[in-house]
């Protein structure tokens, strides 16, 4: 596991945008730029850690509840950008731990807080933006619901520091009653509980797996290498539907989620039945 | 006095909460109209289940049942919180995507057809962990879809509660609907507790637990809709007023500035006081378009 999430997430942002400031009236931890990729301007979006958030359980990385509320405004304000000319393409860099898991978020409502962020980024998908998550390091549980998972496409590093899981390994080992090292060996009999991204990849839900030298340092290579990639994503997103189908249609997915995809068919044959 | 014929409301009434899932969905529906779509005799269960030693349930905890409420087409779907606590799974989730999917083809073409959603879960299956969890921004995304056209109507009854991702899909929904009994929230108490410690939230306090995430608070502070009692005509009789109504003016999930205003005004240096937080919230509150 990655030392401390965020720390690629920041470093990815700075290569690919040239900048590493919050726009003013965003938290610290929430970093927004419009940079260049290839002909055309994109929207780069990543939630970083901020020790000195306001909130004291979002200092690690978490998406919390101002962190979730400037998403959804830095979606939101993409979109009202795009009104006039060529959908601008959001990249959401994702590093990060999980949700916000404190006393002040839950009774603030941070389920609304998430449920705004998670609709901005679909609002955007569904009016012809693409949008392509890059997980880069951690995309855990409802960090990930807040920040990402609404993408046309997601693409992530083939590296071990790379985590994509509905709770990170020492929570789901409490919850589970089991131990690390059982929770870990489960994974690799049962797809879905695996916390290696290359058995994510399996699944079907992936557009990409990236193979990048040295994932914690950007290189002007690696830089190039990765955008070439972002293009192709968009370029993906655009030719395909506005919806999240890609992820059920892939040849991963035909495989993996056969139960599901066998339940919807039924669901679409037994719809219109008298 | 002593009127031995009088009969009290509250013993009349039939209790929603001890309804099981199908039971549920079928209240809602008007009479006769009701047809359960991959019900249990298709036998759609979770492959992953027996692996891991847990019987699996052969409607996967999730009832979906087509019909109409005041005429109007619906669909109901009911996650049963009796089994593995409602919880997302592959199939169970695929249920909730294409029935809101097929909803939304169905409204787009003419025919709006609402969803009301029964919430009873704890969010992702970890038996199922990251199948569960795209299972869940999927739904996400497909009430997102239908909510364009048609209404999307979320019940959270109790006593499971709607926790996790799932509380996301209440979020985005059109109106929520909660009994007394009920407690919406992203994280339960024994996570916070876990995760930030005891001193952060004592997951053994259940007054606090219902202070912050049960109905009441929530309806109060303006995140749910409406306050229902636990009695299955009068919550069937709130949700045809919902289906009857449409859509709200504007979806509680599309008002960024305001919430974006409230949280930057809140004292960060203590606990919030969830009484605090409804009587200033309140007081700023958009309605929705019903009720």
């Amino acid at each position: 596991m990655s030392a401390q999430p965020g720390i690629r997430g920041k470093a990815w942002f700075q290569a690919l945008t040239g900048s590493n400031r919050a726009l003013d009236g965003d938290p610290g931890s929430l970093l927004t730029a419009d940079a260049k990729l290839g002909e055309e301007t994109a929207r780069f979006i990543c939630v970083i850690p901020d020790p000195k958030a306001r909130f004291p359980c979002v200092r690690k990385g978490e998406v919390g509840l101002e962190e979730a509320y400037g998403l959804a405004r830095r979606v939101r304000e993409a979109i009202a950008l795009g009104a006039s000319e060529k959908k601008r393409p959001i990249v959401a860099l994702v590093d990060v731990k999980s949700q916000a898991y404190g006393r002040r978020e839950e009774t603030a409502a941070i389920f609304l807080a998430a449920a705004t962020a998670a609709g901005a980024y679909a609002a955007a998908r569904m009016q012809g933006h693409p949008i392509i998550a890059l997980v880069v390091g951690q995309a855990i549980s409802g960090g990930f619901l807040t920040h990402g998972y609404q993408a046309n496409r997601i693409l992530a590093f083939d590296d071990h520091d790379v985590v994509i899981h509905a709770m990170h390994k020492e929570a789901a080992a409490r919850i589970t009653l089991r131990s690390v090292e059982e929770l870990e060996r489960l994974g690799h009999e049962i797809m879905p509980m695996s916390y290696d991204v290359q058995d994510y990849a399996r699944l079907g839900m992936l557009h990409r797996l990236l193979h990048v030298q040295d994932p914690d340092s950007p290189s002007p290579t690696t830089v190039a290498q990765v955008q070439t990639e972002l293009i192709d994503a968009v370029a993906d997103a655009r030719a395909g539907a506005r919806d999240l189908s890609s992820r059920r249609s892939s040849d991963g997915a035909r495989q993996m989620r056969k139960a599901g995809l066998l339940a919807r068919a039924r669901m679409e044959r037994e719809w219109n039945e008298p | 006095m002593n009127d031995t014929n009088f009969i009290p409301p509250s013993v009349l009434r039939r209790s929603f909460i001890e309804l099981q899932a199908r039971a549920r969905a079928q209240s809602l529906l008007d009479a006769g109209t009701d047809r359960e779509l991959v019900g249990p005799f298709e036998r759609m269960e979770s492959p992953w289940l027996p692996a891991q030693g847990i019987a699996p349930q052969s409607d996967d905890g999730c009832v979906v049942l087509k019909g109409t409420i005041s005429a109007k087409p619906v669909v109901v779907v009911a996650l049963e919180g009796a089994f593995q606590a409602g919880s997302m799974g592959e199939v169970s989730g695929a249920k909730m995507t294409a029935a809101l999917d097929l909803a939304a083809r169905d409204s787009a073409n003419g025919t709006n057809t609402a969803a009301v959603l029964l919430l009873e879960t704890g969010g992702v299956r970890l038996q199922e962990a990251n199948l569960g969890l795209a299972a869940i921004a999927e739904v996400i995304a497909s009430v997102l879809e239908l909510r364009q056209y048609a209404p999307v109507i979320t019940v959270i009854a109790g006593t499971v509660g709607c926790f996790g991702g799932m509380a996301l899909v209440a979020g985005v929904s059109s109106y929520v609907l909660m009994t007394r009994e009920a407690r919406l929230g992203l994280n339960g108490a024994e996570v916070i507790e876990q995760e930030s410690g005891i001193e952060e939230f004592d997951s053994s306090d259940r007054a606090l637990i219902w202070a912050i995430n049960g109905g009441e608070q929530r309806v109060g502070m303006g995140v749910a809709d409406e306050l229902v009692d636990d009695d299955a005509q009068r919550i069937a009789a709130s949700v045809r007023r919902y289906v009857e109504a449409g859509l709200p003016r504007m979806h509680r999930s599309d008002q960024v500035d305001l919430y974006r205003q409230r949280i930057a005004a809140l004292d960060v240096s203590k606990q919030f006081d969830p009484v605090m937080l409804r009587d200033s919230w309140s007081n700023t509150r958009k309605k929705g378009g019903a009720a």
